[in-house]
C-alpha cells in the first residue's frame, strides 16, 4: 500500500499528511469524533472531555520536555493558573469566556517566563527542583491569595455561552475542547517542523553545542517555557469552564506528576505520544475505577485495600514503561504500522 | 521569655533531622548522580515498620530500630537492582520519573497495609521537656535532634574512614577509575542506596516520634530538597550546615509571616528560599560549580 512512496525534497519528508491514505484516515477520524456526541452518553462524553483538556496540557509539555529537554514538575500549577485566571477574569469583571481563555493562556505564558528564568542558569536536576518549587509556592499562593482565588473554597464560574446559548452539557461542551485540541495538535505538529522546533531539538540534544551554531538559547528555552505554560493555561481554562468551579485541590502536585507521565507513557518528543499518553492516562484510572468497584461487589469489606491500588499500578505504569519501553507508546504505535506497512508479503 | 533563642533552638532541631535525611540525598547522588525524589516515601515506610514493630510485637524500641535498619537496607538494595540499574545511561528525566513513580506505588502499599489515617509513635523519649535556660526545647525535639546528631556523624565516619565507605567515595570521584581498581560500582550503587534508605527511615523514625506519622509524611521528603541544594547536591557537609540553616528559617517563617499570609508559610518557606539560591548560587554553598565543555 506504501508503492511508490518515495520522496525527492526535505519538504516532503516533513509532510503532515504524507499520503491520500492518511488523508482519509484521519478525515474518517474526524468524522466519527464529530458524531460520537450523538450517540455516546453523557460519561463517555465526560470522559472525552477530561481526554481533550489533557492532550492540550499534554501537547504543551511535551514542547518543553520533549522537544526542549527542560524538565517541568510544575505543569499543573500552570494550568491552576490559567484556570484561576479565566474564573476571576469571568466572575470579578465579567469578561466573557472566550476572551478570558486566551488572556488566561497569556497570563499563564507570562509565568512560564517567569518560571523558565532559572532555565538559562541551570538544567536537568536543578531546573528540575526549581520548578518543583513554582509547583509549591504557586499552590500556596492559590490557597492562601483569599482576596483573588478565595481560598480553598474556590470560585464558581458560569459555563460560558454564546448568545442564549449555554455550553453547560458534556455534549455542547465537547465540541468547544474537540476544536481546541484540534487547533493545539495542528499548531505543535506544525511547530515542531519549523526553524524553531528545530532549535528546541537542538536545545534538547546538547544546549552548549546549539549555542555555538547560532541559537540564541535564551529566546528558545524562554519560548519552549513561554508555550507550554500558554497550552498548560488553555487547558485549565477549559476544564474550569466545565466543571464551573475552580479550587486549590484541582492542580496538586500529583497531577504535574500525571501530566509528565503522559508524556513519558505516550513517548518523548512526540506530538501524537502526547495524545497516546493522554487517553491512556485518563483512561486507565477510570478502568481501574470500574475494576476496583465489580471488585469490590465479590469482596465487600476490602475498601481499604483498593482504593490505594490506583497509586500502586499508576507508578508501576511509570516505571515498567521507562524501564521496558522508554519510547513509549508512539514506539510501540510506530512498530506496529511497520508491521502492517508490507503485511502480509514482508519479504 | 525571648522568642528568638527559642525559633533558634527548635529551628536547629528540625534542622538536625532534615539533615540526616539530605545525607541521604547526597549520598546517592554523590555515588550515581541520581536525584530520588521517593525519599519521602522511604521515610514514611521506615516510620511504619518501626511502629508496627513497635506497636504490634512491643518490643523495645532498640529491636524496633535494628529491624527497621535492616528492613530500609534491603529495601534501597532492591530498589536500585529493580528500578534504577536498567536505567544507568538514561537521560535525566527518565532517571526523576522512575523514582516518583516508585514513590507512587511506596505510598500506594502504606496506604493499603496501613491505613491512612493519622498515628503516634509509643512514648519512647522521656517526655520531660528540658529547659535551657534561654529556651524550651521538647524532649521530642531535643532526643529527636540528639538521635540525628549521631546517625550523621556515624555515617559521615563510615564515609570517611572505611574501606566501604573509600569505595564509595572512589566511585562518586571517578567510575572508570574505580571500575579499574577492581571495586565493584554495582555494589556501591547498591550500597549507597541502602545507606539512603537507611537515614530516610531513620529521618522517618525521628520526625514520627515528634509528631506522629501518616501517610503523608513523605511531604517532608520534598521540603528536604531545598536543604541539598542549599548545602550542594554533592557535599556531606553541606547537607548537615544546609539542614540548619533551612530548619532555622524555616522557623523564622513559621512564627514571623504566617500572620501575615494566613498561615502555612512553614510548609512554603524552604521552597521560596530554594528558588533564591538557585538563581544565585545553583550549586549551593559547598557544591562543585559543574563546568561544561562540548
Amino acid at each position: 500500500m506504501r508503492c511508490g512512496d518515495l520522496k525527492e525534497s526535505y519538504l516532503e519528508d516533513e509532510k503532515i499528511f504524507q499520503s491520500l491514505f492518511v488523508k482519509i484516515c484521519l478525515a474518517t477520524l474526524l468524522v466519527v469524533l464529530v458524531i460520537i456526541p450523538f450517540v455516546a452518553g453523557p460519561y463517555t462524553l465526560y470522559i472525552m472531555n477530561l481526554i481533550g483538556f489533557a492532550i492540550i496540557g499534554a501537547v504543551g509539555l511535551n514542547l518543553l520536555t520533549g522537544f526542549t529537554g527542560q524538565i517541568s514538575l510544575g505543569h499543573a500549577a500552570f494550568i491552576g493558573v490559567g484556570g484561576y485566571t479565566t474564573a476571576i477574569l469571568v466572575t470579578k469583571l465579567g469578561v466573557p469566556f472566550w476572551f478570558a481563555m486566551p488572556v488566561a493562556g497569556l497570563v499563564s505564558a507570562g509565568m512560564g517566563l517567569i518560571i523558565g528564568i532559572p532555565s538559562l542558569r541551570v538544567k536537568g536536576l536543578y531546573l528540575c527542583i526549581a520548578t518543583l518549587a513554582a509547583q509549591f509556592i504557586l499552590e500556596f499562593v492559590f490557597v492562601h491569595w483569599e482576596s483573588m482565588t478565595r481560598g480553598i473554597r474556590g470560585i464558581n464560574v458560569p459555563p460560558p455561552r454564546i448568545g442564549d446559548f449555554v455550553f453547560d452539557t458534556e455534549k455542547s461542551y465537547y465540541f468547544i475542547t474537540l476544536f481546541l485540541v484540534i487547533v493545539a495538535v495542528g499548531f505543535a505538529r506544525n511547530l515542531v517542523r519549523t526553524k524553531w522546533g528545530r532549535a528546541f531539538v537542538a536545545i534538547r540534544d546538547r544546549d552548549l553545542a546549539a549555542e555555538i551554531i547560532g541559537i540564541n538559547l535564551f529566546r528558545y528555552k524562554l519560548a519552549a517555557f513561554a508555550l507550554s505554560s500558554f497550552f498548560a493555561g488553555i487547558a485549565g481554562s477549559l476544564w474550569v469552564g466545565f466543571i464551573k468551579v475552580v479550587t486549590p485541590e484541582h492542580f496538586p502536585f500529583s497531577l504535574s506528576i500525571q501530566y509528565l507521565a503522559m508524556v513519558i507513557v505516550g513517548g518523548l518528543g512526540s506530538v501524537l505520544g502526547s495524545i497516546f499518553g493522554a487517553i491512556f492516562m485518563i483512561l486507565t484510572p477510570e478502568l481501574l475505577n470500574i475494576l476496583v468497584s465489580s471488585a469490590k461487589q465479590l469482596f465487600p469489606g476490602l475498601d481499604q485495600f483498593f482504593i490505594p491500588l490506583k497509586d500502586i499500578i499508576f507508578g508501576g505504569l511509570i516505571v515498567s514503561f521507562l524501564v521496558f519501553e522508554p519510547h513509549g507508546l508512539a514506539e510501540i504505535w510506530h512498530r506496529i504500522k511497520n508491521f502492517f506497512l508490507l503485511w502480509p508479503f514482508s519479504y | 521569655m525571648d522568642i528568638i533563642p527559642q525559633i533558634l533552638v527548635s529551628g536547629m532541631a528540625a534542622g538536625g533531622v532534615y539533615g540526616l535525611i539530605a545525607l541521604g540525598f547526597v549520598l546517592i547522588y554523590k555515588a550515581t548522580s541520581v536525584l530520588n525524589l521517593a525519599t519521602g516515601e522511604f521515610m514514611t515506610l521506615g516510620a511504619f515498620v518501626c511502629l508496627t514493630v513497635l506497636t504490634e510485637l512491643s518490643a523495645p524500641f532498640g529491636i524496633a530500630l535494628v529491624v527497621t535498619i535492616i528492613f530500609a537496607a534491603c529495601l534501597g538494595a532492591v530498589t536500585e537492582r529493580i528500578a534504577l540499574r536498567p536505567l544507568i545511561g538514561e537521560p535525566i528525566i527518565s532517571v526523576i520519573m522512575v523514582t516518583i513513580g516508585l514513590a507512587s506505588v511506596i505510598k500506594g502499599l502504606t496506604h493499603m497495609i496501613w491505613s491512612p489515617q493519622f498515628r503516634t509513635f509509643p512514648q519512647v523519649f522521656p517526655p520531660k521537656p528540658l529547659d535551657l535556660g534561654f529556651a524550651i526545647v521538647s524532649s521530642g525535639l531535643l532526643w529527636g535532634f540528639i538521635f540525628a546528631t549521631v546517625c550523621t556523624v556515624v555515617f559521615t565516619v563510615i564515609f570517611r574512614y572505611t574501606r566501604t565507605g573509600l569505595a564509595m567515595r572512589a566511585t562518586a570521584a571517578n567510575q572508570q577509575a574505580a571500575l579499574s581498581m577492581g571495586i565493584s560500582v554495582k555494589r556501591v550503587f547498591a550500597l549507597s542506596w541502602s545507606f539512603a534508605a537507611i537515614t530516610a527511615a531513620l529521618g522517618g523514625i525521628i520526625i514520627g516520634n515528634i509528631n506522629g506519622i501518616s501517610i503523608h509524611l513523605g511531604h517532608i521528603g520534598l521540603k528536604v530538597l531545598s536543604v541539598i541544594i542549599l548545602g550542594g547536591l554533592d557535599s556531606i557537609i553541606g547537607a548537615i550546615v544546609g539542614g540548619f540553616i533551612i530548619g532555622i528559617l524555616e522557623n523564622f517563617a513559621g512564627v514571623y509571616l504566617d500572620s501575615m499570609f494566613g498561615g502555612g508559610v512553614k510548609e512554603v518557606a524552604p521552597f521560596i528560599i530554594l528558588v533564591f539560591i538557585i538563581m544565585i548560587r545553583p550549586y549551593g554553598i559547598f557544591g562543585k560549580p559543574l563546568i561544561e565543555r562540548v
